[in-house]
């Protein structure tokens, strides 16, 4: 497919990144591509400059810090996180990156490109939120912190704002996670995914593909009651397509959410 | 640094350097075929969906109509062409003809390079691991079974 016309940069500095985004307003940061050169085919979107943040060094790796954090660069790509040893202290992030997709998309799509593009069917911004990550933007007035539960606004839409750079993913530790999806094909987009973690004290779930961002939900135990009960009082409004009515989505969040408790509780 | 709708780069390609001056929007997969006249690799969906067009830069498997040509300034890539040497097919080449893993062969430049992929990382895959290794590739023909049968006999 023959593309706009387009200009390109590859700084090597998330400030240099940061002045090439500010000097356009048609300016869009370029991680994976796996998401943003199949929009700009569809010509859904058609940015004027593509800030490549590829060589951007600072943005890539994995660190685990001596409490336990783990530190993801947002270009670190799905396979950087399957293969890494660092990354095995949140065994989950390794186990959903090897669902997305393909090898050749966890070779090329980022952490970064994952949570900024929220897809609604994307597999990352449940995880994240049940997790309890958090997320280092910065801009040209200086660097903020968001928690993943308030990092999505919506469909495509996230706290980063216009030339601003998701930098960093903050994991915290722990081990009782899990992850349930009925996707379309063996791996994949899916069509309801849930993201668990009985970690920090009380249950957090949440709910992919339902809405605009992921549904987090507290129950208030990790009782087969309690889930349910959790799931039904959300009110879930669930789009409906090609794979699946509202009616089925609304019943596979509560399997799902069932099964991703399940696969939580068997590892605390 | 200043950004530019055109720029010259260079990448090596089956082991031969290449530089040429390109457009920023031109996609890796019609640098390929269209510039260096290398159309062993094809377009089938051109979304990034059927693997058809898939290739190794630096080693990492990829598909390069999900690439701009200017993200591969500097890298090295190998395609289907790579693989034969002085007209005899390779291996992995023999073990698909063989095992009648190609009918049309659209789907063949993609799966083959994936297959090598694989086959660089894990030298005796399983059956599960070989397929996970080609969900990436769309195959309308074979129904995969004499894929997955070549590549298990290209390992040994
Ligand atoms: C065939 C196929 C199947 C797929 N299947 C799945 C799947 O099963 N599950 C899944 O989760 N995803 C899937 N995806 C999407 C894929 O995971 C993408 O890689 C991901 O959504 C985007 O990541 P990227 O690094 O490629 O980002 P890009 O496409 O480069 O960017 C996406 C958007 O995020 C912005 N952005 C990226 N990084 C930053 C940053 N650091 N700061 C600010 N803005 C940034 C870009 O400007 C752009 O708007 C699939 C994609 C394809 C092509
Ligand atoms: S043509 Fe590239 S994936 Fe189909
Ligand atoms: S042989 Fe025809 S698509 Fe695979």
């Amino acid at each position: 497919m023959l593309l706009r016309e387009v200009e390109y940069a590859r700084p090597a500095s998330v400030q240099e990144a940061l002045r090439l985004l500010g000097a356009n307003d048609g300016a869009r940061a370029l991680a994976g591509g796996q998401t943003l050169i199949n929009v700009m085919k569809a010509r859904a979107a058609s940015p004027d400059v593509l800030v490549d943040l590829a060589d951007i060094g600072e943005l890539r790796g994995i660190e685990l810090g001596s409490d336990g954090t783990l530190e993801i660069g947002a270009m670190t790509t799905y396979s950087d996180i399957i293969g890494s040893a660092e990354a095995r202290a949140r065994p989950i992030l390794g186990e959903v990156c090897n669902q997305i997709a393909d090898v050749q998309v966890r070779n090329r799509g980022t952490m970064g490109g994952n949570v900024c593009s929220n897809d609604p069917t994307n597999h990352l911004p449940p995880l994240l939120v049940a997790i309890g990550a958090t997320m280092t933007i910065v801009g040209q007035n200086g660097e903020r912190s968001v928690p993943a539960e308030e990092f999505f606004l919506g469909v495509y839409m996230t706290a980063v704002g216009p030339g601003e750079l998701l930098t960093k993913i903050f994991v915290p530790p722990g081990k009782g996670d899990g992850f349930a999806s009925v996707p379309i094909g063996k791996d994949g987009t899916c069509i309801v995914n849930v993201a668990a973690s009985l970690d920090g004290g009380a249950p957090r779930l949440a709910i992919g593909c339902v809405d605009a961002v992921p549904v987090l939900l507290r129950p208030d135990s990790a009782e087969d009651d309690a889930v349910r009960a959790a799931v039904r009082s959300a009110n879930l409004d669930p789009p409906w397509d090609v794979h699946a009515s509202a009616d089925y989505r609304r019943h596979l969040a509560e399997v799902l959410a069932l099964r991703a408790v399940a696969q939580a509780a068997g590892r605390t | 640094m200043e950004a530019v709708s055109r720029k010259t780069i260079t990448v090596g390609v089956n082991g031969e350097q290449y530089e040429r001056e390109v457009d920023a929007r031109r996609l890796l997969i019609h640098f390929i075929r269209d510039d260096l006249d290398l159309t062993g690799s094809h377009i089938g969906c051109d979304t990034g969906n059927c693997g058809a067009c898939s290739v190794l830069l630096d080693g990492t498997l990829v598909k390069s109509c999900m690439m701009l040509a200017v993200q591969a300034d500097g890298a090295k890539i190998e395609t289907v062409e790579g693989l034969a040497s002085e007209g005899e097919l390779n291996g992995l080449q023999q073990a698909f003809s063989d095992h009648h893993a190609l009918q049309c062969g659209y789907c063949t430049p993609g799966m083959l390079m994936s297959a090598t992929a694989l086959l660089r990382e894990n030298s005796s895959p399983s059956e599960e691991e070989i397929r996970k290794a080609i969900q990436g590739n769309i195959c309308r023909c074979t129904g995969y079974v004499n894929i997955v049968e070549a590549i298990k006999a290209a390992a040994q």
